[in-house]
């Protein structure tokens, strides 16, 4: 790549930034109505007020005070909550409460079973009745290739793990834990994503908190995107280095501190740093959005700093071969320092692991919290891995795995243009299969989650503090499992609902003029 | 311009309303001294050079030239990423176990008796867990896809939280799917920035992380040394009377093990709940080891001392140990325990355990309710095994008669980490190669804060018999006076 020497950050980004993007990267994140918006703060206002009324009752014991309360000998201890953390909890989140923790009862795969609750003091307490709501359509779980399942070659293989090997291992791996199916797990997952070496870890989270420390240190910086995941943001700051945060996706924000970083050098010493790290993640699961990775790619080689990629929820679900971000980009491995992912997701599995040069994986195979302290992982979710990785790879011989890549891309497609046709605000890339839709009103997050169920349709809403206050949303994971039918019948419940909440708040341009929209060459906020 | 001065002079008091007039105006003008009117005609001239002049910013340190800055981008040369590891570092290869890890292990090639993993009760072997998990699978599939807030909550989660709450006797629990995450992130749900732990410098990595992560003020106190505590809290006493107003919202806790993996030996308990409302500090235990171990049904160090289990405001304990599973719990009131549904990081932003780990650990739980005999069946090979122990050569044993995890120090170091560990690991290989499969205990040496000495650990399980822990022994011994001598 021939890097001009250019003054100003800006024209790098706009000069070499079209040749890097072989397809059309399309993102869109609509501007919050200003109707909308002040209505939201509006019905915040009035639910703060209800809040405090509401307190003021319970204190003075004209309410029924559902809280669990501290012991009566421990009276004179110093409180363990303040009342005003929990203000939130107690006056906003309780009342929408039945939206989330909804207890399930069979696969998660594109139909499930959820079991029945009711409450009889408003959310406080739940009751299960014994009744099972069948074959409610799952849009919430993480299931993108349909590896959620119960029959098949992956079930048989992990059954028959389990049969041999136990479920448990009971020591970690520097001891006496490192099975040979470890092994085996870390050749195969090498060999997809590209890498020299690889390492697997028990659980996603703790893949990122434990080894970003065993990375950097003192004297080191982090840049990290402003929506990064909390594990990304508790290994930074375990790690114990200086965080720098730059704006979400945005280039220039990157290219900027970048430059301030190496010219200015540590704070107050001004002695230079011993190395920059990026942290970014494939697909951000809140936005729907997609990293640029060709130019952070690019950013990183001209300015020598390392990056860290999380892939939880784009490996296996984006690129014609599923090898993630990486191969949706047309990429090389190599590029990228540290590739980190996780196997819960498309997988249909539980772990992380992380994939890189054979020196950083001998690294970590002497200084990762997880191989000294942590437990390694269980046999038959190790062959659930390995058993799906080849069936996305083709090697078992089958082209399911190629069939369920193409599934999941056209069903991720026409999901998206459907619910832009009908005229929602979604956010996110165009090949995202997170698909962000906006509600914005607090009393539309619970009422969306619960009209939704009523047409047995299962899906996720997320507010605050998961999100900006006025942003919240409700987010649909397409999965290859999904059929036309499904997605279809979810469709409509999708728009039956919106005219009933009047959720349609999109003031783009929705009928005919798709063609010259989606095909504008980075689209980028809109703020 | 003595004329335009005064003109100008003239409208200004004209505009501030004052009605002068010309004369005793111009008047005022010539009286005026010389001085006095070149300083006001320098202070108009600067006023409107502030005017028009850029406004300057403060955290602009611009004086390098855009050159500079290239030339400064250019010569700057990170670190490499990961300093390089030689090739022969002990710890790079791991020893390789092929097949599952249970009584019988084979490591490396040999097939050994196990007295290096913790499986206390021999249930990684059994053959209802595999086929209750064998159920699980064919109902749930393998992964949750979710977070226990999207549909990531099963029904086996449920029961398995009642379950353990039930047994434990307190009201409520809480699930982890990682047994390192659980105590790392209980601790800083419920401790923040400006509360204070007082911890004990044997505390094992997951909890040193936990502290680190909840940003308090950490205070260790003496290893199981109740009075070096008392200072420490004492001394926070009158730090307190100093600030009462502050004093009222710092909360304190005191984070121990009930049976230290480092150094195999339990703590007073007893002791403590007496500090505990002496001080009005609230206690956090952590009982991976002794879950399963002591008590007379497995309840851990509460059950073995007798203390009320609602004086332990949390109890957090893995169930990789005794209970052959993956994953962790945490139990205490529904008070407590309650916030880390919506706080505990580990919790909230990770999937929820595999429903046939979580049938895997409910039966593991019906095997210990079913059978509490077992338990004094592994407390009796703890103590034979200590028992015989002792004595060897150049080895003393570390730990207590009812620690099923011993450690093997070394009695007389050689001065150098290296060298010890590597005389331990000859020990071990030694071993190996005669079919007890042992391991040396890890750490990572430059992360922990009181770096236990290097040693072996050697496991006790209900599977082992009389006769395998005499042959265990013996080997020990040989492999001591052949390597120490």
């Amino acid at each position: 790549m021939n890097i001009m020497k250019i003054s100003h950050p800006a024209l790098l980004h706009h000069a070499s930034c079209t040749s890097l993007y072989k397809k059309p990267f399309v993102e869109s994140f609509e501007e919050t109505p200003l109707l909308v918006a002040v209505l939201t703060y509006m019905g915040y206002g009035i639910l703060t007020i209800f809040g405090y009324l509401r307190d003021f009752l319970r204190d003075w014991k004209f309410e029924k005070c559902h809280l669990a309360r501290e012991r009566e000998e421990q009276k004179d201890f110093v409180p363990l909550y303040q009342d005003f953390e929990n203000f939130y909890t107690r006056n906003l989140y309780m009342r929408i409460r039945d939206n989330w923790n909804r207890p399930i009862c069979s696969v998660p795969g594109a139909k499930m079973d959820l079991l029945e609750r009711v409450t009889p003091d408003y959310n406080w307490t739940f009751e299960h009745t014994g009744n099972v709501l069948k074959d409610v359509i799952n849009m919430g779980s993480y299931n993108y290739l349909g590896f959620a399942e119960n029959t098949g070659t992956c079930a048989d293989a992990a059954s028959e793990c389990t049969v041999k090997y136990g479920v448990g291992v009971s020591s970690t791996r520097q001891e006496i834990g490192n099975l040979d199916k470890h092994e085996e797990l870390e050749i195969l997952v090498a060999r997809f994503l590209g890498v020299e070496s690889s390492m697997a870890f028990g659980m996603g989270f703790a893949t990122n908190s434990m080894n970003i420390p065993a990375l950097t240190g003192k004297g080191c910086l982090i840049l990290s995107d402003e929506l990064n995941h909390a594990s990304l943001v508790l290994g930074a700051r375990l790690s114990g280095s200086t965080i720098r945060v730059f704006k979400h996706n945005n280039m220039q924000s990157l290219e900027k501190l970048l430059r301030d970083a190496i010219v200015h050098g540590q704070p107050r010493t001004h002695r230079p740093w011993k190395k920059i790290l990026i942290l970014v993640e494939g697909i951000y699961s809140m936005e729907g959005s997609i990293v640029r990775l060709p130019e952070v790619i690019a950013l990183k080689k001209k300015y020598k700093a390392y990056l860290y990629l999380d892939e939880a929820h784009s490996i296996g679900a984006l690129g014609p071969r599923g090898r993630g971000v990486v191969d949706y980009f047309g990429l090389d491995p190599s590029d990228v320092d540290i590739m980190m992912g996780t196997f819960t997701k498309s997988f249909g599995a539980a772990g992380g692991y992380i994939g890189g040069k054979k020196e950083l994986i001998d690294y970590l195979r002497l200084h990762s919290h997880s191989t000294v302290y942590a437990t390694s992982m269980s046999p038959p979710i190790i062959q659930q891995i390995i058993t799906s990785m080849k069936c996305i790879m083709g090697e078992d011989g089958s082209t399911l795995g190629q069939e369920r890549l193409c599934q999941l891309s056209e069903n991720t497609t026409y999901f998206r243009r459907r619910l832009h046709e009908m005229g929602f605000i979604i956010y996110g890339n165009n090949d995202s299969p997170v698909v962000p839709l906006m509600l914005y009103m607090p009393a539309k997050i619970g009422a969306f989650g619960r009209e939704m169920l009523k047409r047995n349709i299962g899906t996720v809403v997320v507010g605050f503090p998961a999100t900006p206050i006025i942003e919240s949303r409700a987010r649909f994971c397409v999965s290859a499992a999904h059929t036309r039918e499904m997605l279809d019948k979810a469709l409509n419940a999708i728009s039956e609902v919106g005219d009933l909440l009047q959720l349609k708040y999109s003031r783009k341009n929705r009928h005919g003029n798709e063609g010259s929209d989606s095909f504008s060459f980075l689209e980028s906020h809109q703020d | 311009m003595k004329h335009a001065h005064a003109q100008s002079r003239d409208s200004v008091k004209m505009a501030a309303g004052q009605q002068w007039v010309l004369v005793e105006m111009v008047q005022a003008f010539y009286e005026a001294p010389a001085y006095h009117l070149i300083l006001e005609g320098i202070l108009i001239l600067w006023i409107i050079r502030l005017l028009f002049s850029k406004t300057y910013k403060l955290q602009e340190r611009s004086d390098l030239t855009e050159k500079e800055k290239e030339e400064l981008i250019e010569e700057w040369q990170p670190e490499p990423l990961v300093p390089p590891v030689s090739k022969d570092h002990p710890s790079l290869n791991y020893d390789v176990v092929t097949g599952p890890p249970s009584h019988k292990i084979i490591v490396n090639g040999k097939e050994c008796i196990n007295f290096a993993s913790f499986n206390f009760l021999g249930l990684l072997d059994s053959e209802r867990v595999k086929l209750k998990a064998l159920l699980s699978l064919k109902k749930y599939g393998v992964g949750t896809c979710g977070p226990r807030g999207f549909y990531g909550t099963f029904d086996v989660h449920l029961e398995l939280e009642e379950r353990l709450a039930k047994f434990m006797r307190t009201e409520e629990a809480i699930i982890y799917s990682y047994g390192f995450a659980t105590i790392a992130s209980a601790i800083p749900a419920y401790s923040k920035r400006g509360d204070i732990i007082f911890v004990d410098e044997a505390a094992c990595f997951s909890i040193q992380k936990g502290l680190q992560a909840s940003r308090s003020f950490v205070k260790h106190f003496k290893h199981n040394d109740m009075e070096d505590l008392e200072r420490l809290l004492k001394e926070q006493e009158i730090e307190d009377q100093k600030n009462p107003r502050k004093a009222r919202v710092i909360r304190r806790f005191i984070v121990v093990e009930g049976l230290y993996i480092n150094t195999a030996d339990i703590c007073p308990l007893p002791d403590l709940v007496k500090l505990k409302y002496k001080y009005k500090v609230r206690i956090f235990l952590e009982e991976s080891m002794s879950f399963g171990v002591l008590g007379e049904h497995g309840r851990g160090v509460t059950e073995h001392f007798g203390v009320n289990i609602d004086d332990i405001d949390l109890i957090s304990a893995n169930m990789e140990n005794a209970l052959a599973s993956i994953g962790g719990f945490c139990c205490g009131r529904s008070f407590v325990i309650d916030h880390q549904r919506l706080s505990g990081q580990g919790y909230c932003f990770s999937a929820s355990l595999p429903p046939m780990l979580a049938s895997a650990a409910i039966e593991a739980l019906n095997i210990m309710e079913e059978d509490p005999g077992i338990f004094r069946v592994l407390q009796d090979k703890c103590k034979h095994v200590h028992k015989a122990l002792q004595g060897t050569p150049g080895l003393k044993v570390v730990g207590e008669p009812l620690a099923p995890a011993l450690h093997l120090q070394l009695e007389n170091s050689t001065g150098s980490r290296t060298n010890d560990l590597k005389l331990l690991r000859a020990i071990v290989d030694y071993s190996m190669d005669r079919q007890i499969a042992l391991t040396l205990a890890r750490y990572l040496e430059k992360e922990e804060r009181f770096l236990p000495p290097p040693s072996i650990r050697v496991v006790v399980t209900v599977e082992q018999t009389q006769e395998e822990i005499e042959r265990a022994a013996q080997c020990i011994r040989e492999a001591a006076v052949k390597i120490l001598k």
